[in-house]
């Protein structure tokens, strides 16, 4: 079970910095055809690019999850939220990074037993301190380990 | 940019993605960083109980997120939230669809809220979202 006392919890802040290229891979990958991404020299992220903080977190913020005494088995991914205050973030940007354990409350589930729902929140501002953008991510651990679905059979 | 005229009510065309490939979700995994071996390691996948590999939620998420984006522009993107439903397999077509419910004012530019849909095609609902966007650069012919 997810340990409720982590909430307030905060990973250590670091740093990453907006790379017209990665925006431009990102976007590919996304099968966006954007002139905005594409073209222009300074694009702006597209809205779920933040989740590429994978490349700059330092280990111990990916162990915030692991020190949530969370079992990893039966963990899903909820939800996911971006908010920009105004436009998102543009090519060259640095941005300083922090997470926080923000909300562990249970559910009961249909079909898994009790779910407990652990949401994170990553702030992140510019060099002024202005907060720029937020991701906010809804992690679910479920009851017990879900039963294994089966894909399409083919046409 | 499409012309889209936005009212309350308003049916954005939707649009298709896929055939998805492995080599898709691959692409974005290079892209996002996200290696975990369940979206393309066959024997791995098999061993966690799954008859395949499967996609990884956050690419579904950004195509969505593609969908509005290339309709609405990327400089116009406030808000966007997603809630994962059914996974997503190789061979998945993924129709998105999105209707505008709100239209208003705040921060001193026009906005518009839009409900968001993906689908599998022949399934279910993959993901469903909701996102924010200024039109103040919409309809300017830039």
């Amino acid at each position: 079970m997810a340990n409720k006392d982590a909430v307030g919890r905060q990973g250590p802040e670091f740093e990453l910095t907006v790379e017209r290229g990665k925006i431009r891979e990102f976007a590919k990958a996304t099968q966006s055809g954007a002139p905005g991404y594409l073209d222009v020299e300074d694009p702006v992220i597209p809205p779920t690019f933040l989740t590429s903080v994978n490349f700059w977190q330092p280990p111990e913020e990916a162990a915030l999850f692991g020190n949530l005494d969370i079992d990893l088995r039966r963990l899903l991914h909820g939800e996911q939220e971006y908010i920009f205050r105004g436009a998102p973030p543009r090519a060259g940007d640095k941005l300083h990074a922090r997470t926080v354990v923000e909300e562990i409350y249970d559910k009961e589930g249909k079909r898994g037993g009790t779910m407990t729902f652990v949401v994170t929140r990553t702030d992140f501002t510019n060099d002024d301190g202005d907060l720029v953008a937020q991701a906010r991510a809804t992690a679910i651990e479920t009851g017990r380990a879900p039963s294994a679905p089966t894909p399409p059979q083919g046409d | 940019m499409a012309t889209v005229n936005l009212e309350v009510g308003t049916d954005l065309p939707s649009r298709t993605f896929g055939p998805l490939t492995r080599t898709d979700f691959v692409r974005y995994q290079g892209a996002s960083g996200d290696f975990n071996p369940i979206h393309h390691d066959e024997e791995f996948a098999r061993s966690a109980g799954f008859e395949t590999v499967f996609s990884v939620g956050m690419l579904q998420a950004g195509l969505l997120a593609t969908y509005c984006t290339d309709l609405l522009g990327p400089e116009g993107v406030r808000r966007f939230r997603v809630q994962f439903r059914e996974q997503v397999w190789p061979g998945d077509v993924l129709v998105a669809a999105g209707r505008v419910t709100s239209v208003y004012e705040a921060d001193e530019e026009p906005r518009i809220d839009v409900d968001l849909t993906m689908t599998r095609e022949g399934g279910g609902v993959a993901i469903i979202g909701f996102a924010t966007f200024s039109t103040d650069e919409l309809g300017e012919d830039d």
